[in-house]
């Protein structure tokens, strides 16, 4: 054994990957060519990014800010990048902003909208975000009163006798405690109805018009209609949609035989079919003589629209939960509304996160239907600047525009949906 | 026998309605009723009393009036002279045609950009989720109007094909011209014996149907595999088109820039080709999202088992993952084919003239009966819903896991 001259006493360190398996070259390689069918592909992808690139690209370069009409504009891009070349025609957004934020809201009371905007994402903030101190949410709940009266104007006793009925209600509700069970609820909910009916409005007027000078709806426009229609009906729809999923599962047949009929009614028909009855019908209807106003009637049918796709959606969540969570409260002994507030409700919620996210997001972009019956959002808005002499023919630069605006609303909403799926994930690590 | 002993019966009470678990529903119920009942009660009273005011009636004899207004594309003989009927039967055609069509088209991105999705291609797959978020997270009216407008304003008009300096030129070998008036296309013409390709065609299509049944059989008794498909594919093409070719009978003719406009052949009008593509676009985002679900959903070990028997990859896809994937696929793609027929009625904003633009747009108007052209708008709308989603039902539950 001595003729071993040599011998190795410590392993070889790891040699170095081959230089195509690491980095770019070997990400590429991984990701982009690893097969003919991939290379091929890889080529017609870069080959449309180069397509809508070259058309893109230079269009905002050559963007023109101050024209007054889009002939001047494309004199502009003519003359400053030759002819023949395309430019966006940024100068009607310019002209145009604050049309498309606030509508033909008069430009003095710009502040209110803007200042309703703000405050809700601080009455938001504790909804969205559970780190935040929980008082928060006492301002969350006056804060559809605040935005009304921000928004429409008028005396500020208004929305404070509006509130005063859930007081009334409350008060209702502490001294038919004594009753049976059933009283309480009842009676807190004839009062407030008595209230709001009979009593609010003669209250309100009764006290002096402190407040805001009133502003019409029909002057109201663009995304702040949007965001009002948009906003109230998430907002409304979600707990009717609860109701409604709750009645289509209930064992009593006539209550489940409403819901159904409503919801799948509801579900039938498009969107726009309701706006035409709140438009023509909803005056047949109502009694003779009644006029409400055309913005509250289009809130109430998307609304309605909204709760029957979110009440199916939750009825995908409710069917979801194993049947032992409903034994298993029941043989704790929980009533049927403490099983359903506290043991089904918040898991059956949670796996419907996904849907009644996405619920939300068609209602927000379903409000641009409103344009065909006659509101002016920023749809409505497009058609009649279009119509415009000055601004005839212009086209990418609006729908751009205003695609980019909901985009970011309905993709921020996506995104918030994930971030919580993510959080309430209590299955995994 | 021995008798179980009588439980004595409580007497009934009347608070028992209330406190006794067993009557409250009925009590709930009934209270129920009764308040649905007076709700609707009311709005017909409220309705009744309103249309005396007016001084309307509740009828449908509008129906055979004469109508009195054109139709730009009707696939059924209309002429301004008749009925308001007849005008809403255009208007439903044209519905179920671009429901149809674009349900179809819709089908057809929605696979692929699902597919491109989960390529391990990395661009192409950032391309499609591109794709997705850009259409689903715009309203679907604004893709409409957008493409209405991208036809009217930047395609050529029919003028600009004229002369030797034109600025446009015909597509597909000079037999499709685009314009800012919609598409002209060649359009078959059916001369004397086209009812000879016809049952030919039929004919082909059955014995392609046959000899799928014997392949199949062939296949289950001697586990030998014919090329089903690209024989099948001959079967059906070849035959007509040696009928046609000795015949004669079926030509297409191709339209020609005339005086003033392109004339002879097909017509499509911008206002069905934007919104067709809208709700093509649009949609083919939600089903790509479908499809990927889909896929993504049928567990790896599926086609890991698949390769480990040495079925092909090919195969793989047609015999494990799809039949599984489509289970999961199913049910939301129906409710996305519902939501593209009811978002076809946003034709209006392009003035296409679907139900709700004949029915509840112009007759309505004209006749003042807004009553019943809702209440025969939504019927129609409804009973599509209910039609397309029993169709589906059916389907589903026959690919529906067969559990025990």
């Amino acid at each position: 054994m001595d003729d071993v001259a040599w011998t190795r006493t410590e392993m070889l360190g790891p040699e170095a990957p081959p230089a195509s398996a690491v980095g770019i070259v070997g990400w590429m390689r991984a990701n982009l060519f690893s097969t003919w069918l991939n290379v091929i592909l890889t080529v017609a992808a870069l080959g449309a990014i180069w397509l809508l690139a070259s058309h893109i690209v230079p269009f905002f370069a050559h963007s023109v800010w101050n024209a007054s009409s889009y002939s001047e504009c494309r004199e502009i891009v003519a003359r400053t990048w030759g002819e023949g070349a395309s430019g966006a025609c940024l100068a009607v957004i310019r002209e145009r902003w604050k049309q498309f934020f606030f509508g033909f809201y008069p430009a003095d009371y710009y502040w209110r909208p803007t200042l309703a905007f703000i405050l809700m994402f601080v009455a938001l903030a504790p909804v969205l975000f559970s780190s935040l101190p929980r008082k928060m949410l006492w301002f969350s709940a006056i804060f559809p009163g605040v935005a009304y009266w921000l928004l429409w104007g008028g005396s500020i006793f208004f929305p404070i006798a509006i509130y005063l009925g859930f007081v009334a209600g409350y008060v209702a509700f502490r001294v038919a405690e004594r009753g049976p069970s059933f009283l309480p609820p009842l009676a807190a909910a004839v009062v407030t109805i008595v209230w709001w009916l009979f009593i609010a409005g003669p209250l309100a007027n009764l006290l002096p018009d402190i407040g805001l000078p009133a502003v019409q709806s029909k002057q109201f426009g663009g995304f702040m209609l949007s965001m009002t229609i948009g906003v109230t009906g998430i907002a409304f729809s979600l707990p009717l949609g609860v109701l409604l999923a709750l009645g289509r599962r209930s064992d009593m047949l006539f209550v489940k035989w409403i819901s159904v009929g409503f919801i799948e009614f509801i579900r039938g028909v498009p969107l726009i079919t309701l706006l035409l009855v709140a438009s023509f019908l909803l005056n047949i209807f109502m009694p003779p003589g009644t006029n409400f106003d055309i913005i509250l009637r289009v809130i109430i049918m998307v609304t309605l629209f909204a709760a029957a796709y979110m009440a199916e959606v939750i009825r995908g969540g409710l069917a979801a939960l194993p049947r032992g969570q409903y034994e298993g409260a029941d043989s704790l002994g929980l009533n049927y509304w403490q099983a359903t507030r506290l043991v089904i409700m918040p898991q059956a919620l949670k796996i419907s996160i996904p849907g009644i996210v996405n619920t939300f997001i068609g209602l927000f972009k379903d409000t641009t239907l409103v344009a065909i019956i006659g509101l002016l959002d920023p749809v409505g808005l497009i058609t009649s600047i279009r119509a415009n002499s000055a601004w005839n023919g212009i086209v990418w630069e609006l729908y751009g525009f205003v695609g980019f605006m909901f985009f970011i609303c309905c993709f921020g909403m996506s995104r918030y949906s994930q971030y919580l799926e993510r959080r309430l994930r209590t299955d995994r690590h | 026998m021995t008798m179980p002993v009588a439980v004595t019966a409580e007497p009934f009470r009347l608070s028992m309605l209330i406190y006794d678990t067993r009557y409250r529903s009925i009590t709930i119920q009934i209270i129920a009723l009764v308040a649905t009942l007076t709700f609707f009660g009311w709005i017909v009273s409220n309705t009744l009393a309103n249309l005396a005011a007016l001084g309307k009636t509740f009828d449908f004899g509008f129906l055979q009036q004469r109508a009195g207004y054109d139709i730009n594309q009707a696939l059924i003989p209309y002429t301004n002279d008749s009925t308001h009927g007849r005008a809403a039967l255009v208007g439903i055609v044209n519905t179920l045609l671009v429901a149809v069509l674009g349900c179809i088209t819709a089908t057809i991105i929605g696979v692929l950009v699902g597919v491109l999705r989960l390529s391990s291609n990395w661009l192409v797959a950032r391309l499609a989720t591109v794709y997705v978020e850009t259409f689903r997270n715009v309203p679907v009216l604004l893709w409409i109007l957008a493409l209405m407008a991208v036809i009217t304003d930047l395609f050529p008009a029919p003028a600009a094909f004229r002369g030797d300096n034109a600025t446009a030129a015909m597509m597909a070998n000079g037999t499709v011209a685009i314009t800012n008036r919609g598409a002209y296309i060649p359009w078959p013409v059916f001369g004397t014996g086209w009812q000879a390709v016809a049952i030919v065609f039929l004919l082909s299509i059955a014995s392609a149907w046959a000899f799928g049944r014997y392949a199949h059989a062939r296949q289950v008794a001697t586990g030998r595999t014919l090329p089903t498909f690209w024989i099948k594919l001959a079967l059906i093409v070849l035959p007509a088109l040696i009928v046609d070719w000795l015949v004669g009978a079926i030509s297409f003719q191709v339209p020609e820039l005339k005086r003033f406009n392109f004339e002879g052949g097909g017509f499509i009008d911008k206002s069905l080709i934007a919104l067709w593509f809208a709700l093509a676009l649009y949609t083919g985002a939600f089903i790509a999202e479908i499809v990927r679900g889909g896929i993504q959903a049928i567990a790896r070990g599926q086609s890991e088992a698949a390769a480990a028997l040495g079925i092909r990859p090919g195969r793989i896809m047609s015999l494990v993952i799809l039949p599984q994937a489509l289970r999961v696929i199913i049910p939301p793609l129906i409710s996305q084919f519902l939501n593209l027929t009811k978002n076809s009625s946003l034709a209006i904003v392009v003035g296409y003239a679907d139900v709700r633009a004949t029915l509840g747009g112009i007759t309505m108007n004209q006749t003042g009966r807004e009553l019943e052209c809702m209440i025969l708008m939504m019927g129609f709308y409804l009973l599509i819903s209910l039609a397309i989603s029993t169709v589906m039902n059916v389907y589903n539950a026959s690919v529906a896991m067969k559990e025990r």
